[in-house]
C-alpha cells in the first residue's frame, strides 16, 4: 500500500502542464520598462480620451508612493516592475466581423485548449470575448445581446462608446488606490471586458471570457466591470490557461461587479494559468483584485476554481451595502508542486439583514502551500445578519501545507456568524471502503475528491462544470493522501 | 512609555546575583530591538496601547492588604503567596508544604539568594524574553516573583495559589514566575490578579517547564479594576507524555492583553486551553494563544467563551501550528461569543497553519446572542426575566467552568462571574 502511494503521490508531483505551447502571432510591444511615457503610449495606443489617461496617471502617481503588500502567507522573489513589457497588441489590429477573419494559428490555439468558438457560438449559445494579451479580438453575439439592451464589449470600446458608464463605475468598488495592484492595473490596464445589463432585463445566455498571456515577458492588466441594473440577472464566466514561461510572469487585474436593486450576478472563473514546472520555476503571479457592492435585495455569488498559477493572491469579496442583500463564495483552490495559493473572501455586512455564505476547499499536493485567509465583518447598523462560513483542507502527502486564517469582525447583538474549519488527509477507512467494492484506490481518490468539491462544482454553469472537473481528475490523478 | 521601557537605574535585581544577569542582559539588548506594538503589528491589530503610552507609571512599595481575605478562596487549602505591587509579603503568605525534597516555593528573590539550581537553569529558557517586547520588558524590570520546582515523583495535593495585588495610583509591577514540574510530577497553580485598590499596569511574564509524565494544571484569575492594564505572558513548554492545562478567567480590568504560548516539545501529550471573558462597560480583553505542536502524537484542545456586554470588546486569536514532523496530532480550538448589546464589539481570529499531513484538526467561531426561545420557555415556566437569563449564562459559562478540578477555586470563580452580570 505505502508503496503505491509512493508511487501514485510521485505520478501526481511529476506531471507536467498540459496547456503549455506558445502561439506565434506577432505582437506589437511596448518597451520595457514602466513610467509616465509608457502610460501615454498605452493611452495613445488605445485612442483613449484625456480623462481616461489623467486617471492613468493619476493612480501612476499614488502608486509610485506605495508598497507591495508583505502579509500573505506566500514567498516570491520580489519583481521588478521595471523589467516587463506594459503593452503587447497583436498584429495586425483590425476590425473583424467574422470568425473566418481571426488568424488561424490562433484558432488552433484555442481548439488546443478545448475552447472551440464555432462549437460554443453553435451549440451552448456562449457569447465569449476572448482577451488576447490585452486586445480583445472578437465579441461574438454581441448583436444578439443588443437587441436586449446589453452591452457586453471590451473595455476599450466602452471607453469610446460608453464614457459616461465607465466614468461613473470605474473604480467605485475598488478605488483607483485600493492596494498596490490594483493601484498599479489603475495606472497601466490594457483592456478587458464591460458588461451592462439593463433594468429588469435576464441575459439570456452566459457570458463569457478567456484570458490568455501570449507574450513572453508582459504582464497582463485587464479590467473587468460588470453592472447589472435593477432587477437584471447575469452569469458570467471567466476561464484562463496560459502557455509555458520559464520567466514568471504577473497578472494583476481588477474585477468590479456592481449589482443595484434586485439584481443578481453569478461570477465563475476557472484560472488554470502555468504553475510553474515541478521544481517551482516560472509560472504566473495572479494578484487580483476582486469586488463587487450589492445594493439593496442585490445578490452576489463567486464561484472559482483555481487550479493554477505559482503564486496567487485572490479574494473576491461582495460589500453588502443594501438590506437584503447576500453574498456567497464558492471556492475551490488546488496547488501541486510548489505552488502557492492565498485566497479567500471578505463579506462586509453594512446593510440590515444580509446574508453571506462562505463555501472554500483546499487541496494541497507536493511542496505547495494553500492558504484560506477570510474577512467577516459586521456592522454596528447590520442588524439580523448572517454569515456561514466553511473552510476545509485537504492534504496530500508530507511536504504540503494547509493554512487557515479567518478574520471575524461582529459590532452588533442580533447578528449570528458561525465559522468552522478542518483539515484533514483522504481517511484510509474511505479508501478501504472503496477498495472492498472493487474500486481502485486511483478512482477512490478521485471518488472522494469529487464529493469533496461537489459543494463547490455545483455552483458552476454546466459547460464549466464538465471543464472543472476534469481539470481537478488532472491535477490529482492518482494521489493519495 | 520611554520611561517605562528602559528605566536603567531602576532595574530590580541586576547585578545582584550572576545567576540572572545574562538573561536580564539579553533581554535589554533585545528591548533595543524590539519595537513597541501599534495596531499596524498583526498581532496587535484589535488592541491599540496608545492609552497606556500616555501614561506615567510609577513603582510601588510594599504595602498590607487589608483585603486578603477576599482575594483568598474560601475553604481551599493552598499554599498562599502574597504580592503586593510586586514585592513579596513573607508576613501574609502562608507556605504549608516546606520538604524540599518534595517542592520548593520560593519567592525570586529568595531563590537567588540560596543559588537555587533549577532557577539558573531554567530562568529564561523559553527564550521569550528576546522575541516579546513585554517579556523582555519584565525580565528586566521585575522586582519578584514566583520559583516553584516540583521534585520528580511527588504529587503536591495542595493547590499554589500567588495572589498578585496593586495597591495605589497607576502603579506598574512585573511579577516573573517559573514553574518547574520534575518527572512524574502533578501539581496545580493558581495564579490570580487583583486591585485592592487606585489601578495599575501589571506585566506579568511566566514560564512553565512540564517534564516527562508530568501533569500541571494552571488557573489564572484575572479581577484588575476598570483603570487596569495587564499584559499577562505565559510561555509553556511540554516534554514527552505530559498533561497540562491552562483555564484563564477574566472578570474584571480595564485592558487585558493575554499571550499563551505552548511547546508540545514531546510525543503523547495532551494539552488544554480554556478561557471565559465576562465584560462590561468599556473593557477591552484580547487573548492570544498559540499552540505549537512540534512532535507526533499529540492532542489539543482549546475552548474559548465570552460574553460582551455594554460597550466591551473581546478579541480572541488562536493560532494552531502543526510541523512536518508531528504526525497525528488532534488539535481542536473553538471560539464562542455572546453580544449583549449593539455597542459590543468581538474579533475572532482563530488559525490553523498546518504543515503534516496525517492530522486531524479544527476550529470554530460562532458569535451570536441567547437563545431567545430558551428564554422563552424558563418564562413560560413562571421564572423571572433576571434569573432565566442568569440561568442561561452559567449554562453557558459552564463549558469552561466545569473544568476547574478545584472545586472551592470552581465555587470562587462562579460567584464572581455571577456578580459580573449584575
Amino acid at each position: 500500500m505505502a508503496n503505491k502511494e509512493d508511487a501514485l503521490l510521485e505520478e501526481l508531483t511529476q506531471q507536467e502542464y498540459k496547456y503549455g505551447f506558445t502561439t506565434d502571432i506577432e505582437s506589437d510591444l511596448a518597451p520595457k520598462g514602466l513610467n509616465e511615457d509608457i502610460i501615454r503610449l498605452i493611452s495613445s495606443k488605445k485612442e483613449e480620451p484625456e480623462w481616461m489617461l489623467e486617471f492613468r496617471l493619476k493612480a501612476f502617481e499614488k502608486w509610485k508612493k506605495m508598497e507591495e503588500p508583505k502579509w500573505a502567507h506566500v514567498n516570491f522573489p520580489k519583481v521588478d516592475f521595471q523589467d516587463a513589457h506594459y503593452y503587447a497588441a497583436l498584429k495586425p489590429k483590425v476590425e473583424l466581423d467574422s470568425l473566418d477573419e481571426v488568424d488561424p494559428e490562433l484558432l488552433k490555439t484555442f481548439e488546443k485548449l478545448g475552447i472551440s468558438i464555432d462549437e460554443q457560438k453553435k451549440l451552448t449559445g456562449v457569447a465569449v470575448d476572448i482577451v488576447m494579451d490585452s486586445v480583445s479580438v472578437k465579441t461574438t453575439f454581441s448583436d444578439k445581446l443588443f437587441e436586449l439592451g446589453i452591452i457586453f464589449c471590451s473595455f476599450t470600446e466602452a471607453i469610446k462608446k460608453h464614457p459616461d458608464l465607465i466614468k461613473r463605475y470605474m473604480g467605485s468598488v475598488v478605488p483607483m488606490t485600493d492596494n498596490f495592484y490594483a493601484t498599479l492595473n489603475s495606472a497601466v490596464f490594457t483592456d478587458g471586458s464591460f458588461c451592462y445589463i439593463p433594468k429588469g432585463v435576464r441575459c439570456p445566455m452566459e457570458l463569457s471570457t478567456y484570458f490568455r498571456i501570449n507574450e513572453a515577458n508582459t504582464g497582463q492588466f485587464e479590467r473587468t466591470l460588470v453592472i447589472a441594473d435593477e432587477g437584471s440577472y447575469v452569469s458570467y464566466l471567466e476561464g484562463c490557461t496560459a502557455p509555458m514561461r520559464d520567466e514568471n510572469q504577473m497578472h494583476a487585474a481588477v474585477v468590479e461587479l456592481v449589482a443595484m436593486k434586485d439584481a443578481e450576478i453569478k461570477y465563475s472563473t476557472i484560472q488554470n494559468w502555468y504553475p510553474g514546472d515541478k521544481n517551482g520555476k516560472g509560472g504566473i503571479y495572479n494578484f487580483v483584485t476582486k469586488r463587487g457592492i450589492c445594493h439593496e435585495s442585490a445578490k452576489i455569488s463567486w464561484t472559482q476554481v483555481e487550479t493554477g498559477s505559482a503564486v496567487t493572491w485572490k479574494y473576491p469579496s461582495c460589500i453588502l451595502k443594501g438590506d437584503n442583500s447576500v453574498g456567497e463564495f464558492y471556492s475551490v483552490a488546488v496547488t501541486n508542486h510548489h505552488q502557492q495559493a492565498d485566497t479567500g473572501t471578505k463579506m462586509h455586512h453594512i446593510g440590515k439583514n444580509t446574508k453571506s455564505i462562505i463555501i472554500s476547499k483546499g487541496i494541497s499536493a507536493g511542496k505547495s502551500n494553500n492558504s484560506y485567509r477570510g474577512l467577516v465583518k459586521i456592522n454596528k447598523g447590520a442588524t439580523n445578519a448572517r454569515n456561514f462560513s466553511q473552510c476545509d483542507s485537504l492534504l496530500m502527502g508530507n511536504d504540503c501545507g494547509a493554512h487557515t486564517f479567518p478574520y471575524i469582525e461582529v459590532k452588533n447583538k442580533s447578528s449570528k456568524v458561525e465559522h468552522e474549519a478542518t483539515t484533514s488527509k483522504i481517511g484510509e477507512d474511505q479508501i478501504f471502503y472503496c477498495n472492498q467494492r472493487g474500486i481502485d484506490t486511483e478512482q477512490a481518490v478521485s471518488l472522494i475528491v469529487n464529493g469533496y468539491t461537489k459543494e463547490v462544482l455545483k455552483q458552476l454553469p454546466m459547460e464549466f462544470a464538465v471543464e472543472a472537473q476534469k481539470l481537478l481528475e488532472i491535477s490529482l490523478e492518482g494521489s493519495v493522501g | 512609555m520611554e520611561d517605562l521601557l528602559l528605566k536603567t537605574n531602576d532595574i530590580g535585581f541586576v547585578g545582584d546575583n550572576s545567576l540572572l544577569e545574562n538573561t536580564k542582559v539579553e533581554a535589554l539588548f533585545a528591548l533595543g530591538n524590539l519595537k513597541f506594538p501599534t495596531r499596524k503589528d498583526e498581532a496587535w491589530k484589535y488592541t491599540s496601547l496608545k492609552s497606556v503610552q500616555n501614561r506615567k507609571f510609577v513603582t510601588g512599595d510594599l504595602l498590607k492588604s487589608d483585603k486578603l481575605e477576599d482575594f483568598k478562596v474560601a475553604d481551599m487549602e493552598a499554599n498562599v503567596l502574597v504580592f503586593v505591587n510586586g514585592h513579596y509579603s513573607e508576613e501574609q503568605s502562608t507556605i504549608l508544604e516546606n520538604n524540599t525534597d518534595k517542592i520548593v516555593i520560593s519567592s525570586l528573590k529568595a531563590a537567588l539568594n540560596d543559588n537555587n539550581n533549577e532557577l539558573s537553569a531554567y530562568f529564561g529558557q523559553t527564550g521569550s524574553h528576546t522575541e516579546e517586547i513585554f517579556t523582555a520588558l519584565n525580565t528586566v524590570n521585575t522586582k519578584d516573583g514566583v520559583l516553584i520546582t516540583v521534585k520528580e515523583n511527588t504529587v503536591i495535593e495542595q493547590p499554589i495559589h500567588i495572589i498578585n495585588i496593586t495597591k495605589g495610583t497607576d502603579i506598574v509591577a512585573h511579577p516573573r514566575n517559573l514553574f518547574v514540574a520534575g518527572e512524574n510530577s502533578m501539581v496545580k497553580i493558581i495564579s490570580s490578579y487583583e486591585t485592592e485598590e487606585g489601578s495599575s499596569f501589571t506585566n506579568s511574564a511566566t514560564e512553565i517547564m512540564v517534564h516527562k509524565n508530568a501533569m500541571l494544571d494552571y488557573y489564572v484569575l484575572q479581577n484588575e479594576s476598570v483603570e487596569s492594564v495587564q499584559v499577562n505572558n505565559v510561555h509553556v513548554i511540554q516534554k514527552d507524555n505530559t498533561n497540562f492545562s491552562i483555564t484563564t478567567i477574566t472578570t474584571d480590568g480595564g485592558l487585558v492583553r493575554n499571550n499563551l504560548k505552548i511547546e508540545v516539545d514531546g510525543k503523547h501529550c495532551e494539552t488544554k486551553l480554556y478561557g471565559l471573558y465576562f465584560l462590561r462597560g468599556t473593557q477591552h480583553v484580547d487573548n492570544h494563544t498559540y499552540v505549537d505542536h512540534i512532535d507526533t502524537d499529540c492532542m489539543s484542545e482549546e475552548l474559548y467563551k465570552g460574553v460582551m456586554n455594554d460597550q466591551s470588546t473581546g478579541v480572541f486569536n488562536g493560532k494552531v501550528f502543526v510541523h512536518r514532523e508531528a504526525q497525528k496530532t488532534n488539535a481542536f480550538q473553538s471560539n464562542k461569543n455572546i453580544l449583549m448589546t449593539d455597542e459590543a464589539t468581538i474579533y475572532s481570529k482563530p488559525e490553523l497553519e498546518i504543515y503534516a499531513d496525517d492530522v486531524k484538526c479544527s476550529h470554530g467561531s460562532t458569535t451570536g446572542q441567547f437563545d431567545e426561545e430558551a428564554l422563552f420557555y424558563l418564562r413560560a415556566r413562571g421564572i423571572d426575566e433576571t434569573s432565566a437569563r442568569k440561568l442561561l449564562v452559567d449554562a453557558f459559562a459552564s463549558d469552561v467552568l466545569n473544568n476547574i478540578n478545584i472545586p472551592a477555586l470552581k465555587e470562587k470563580v462562579e460567584a464572581r462571574v455571577d456578580a459580573s452580570l449584575n
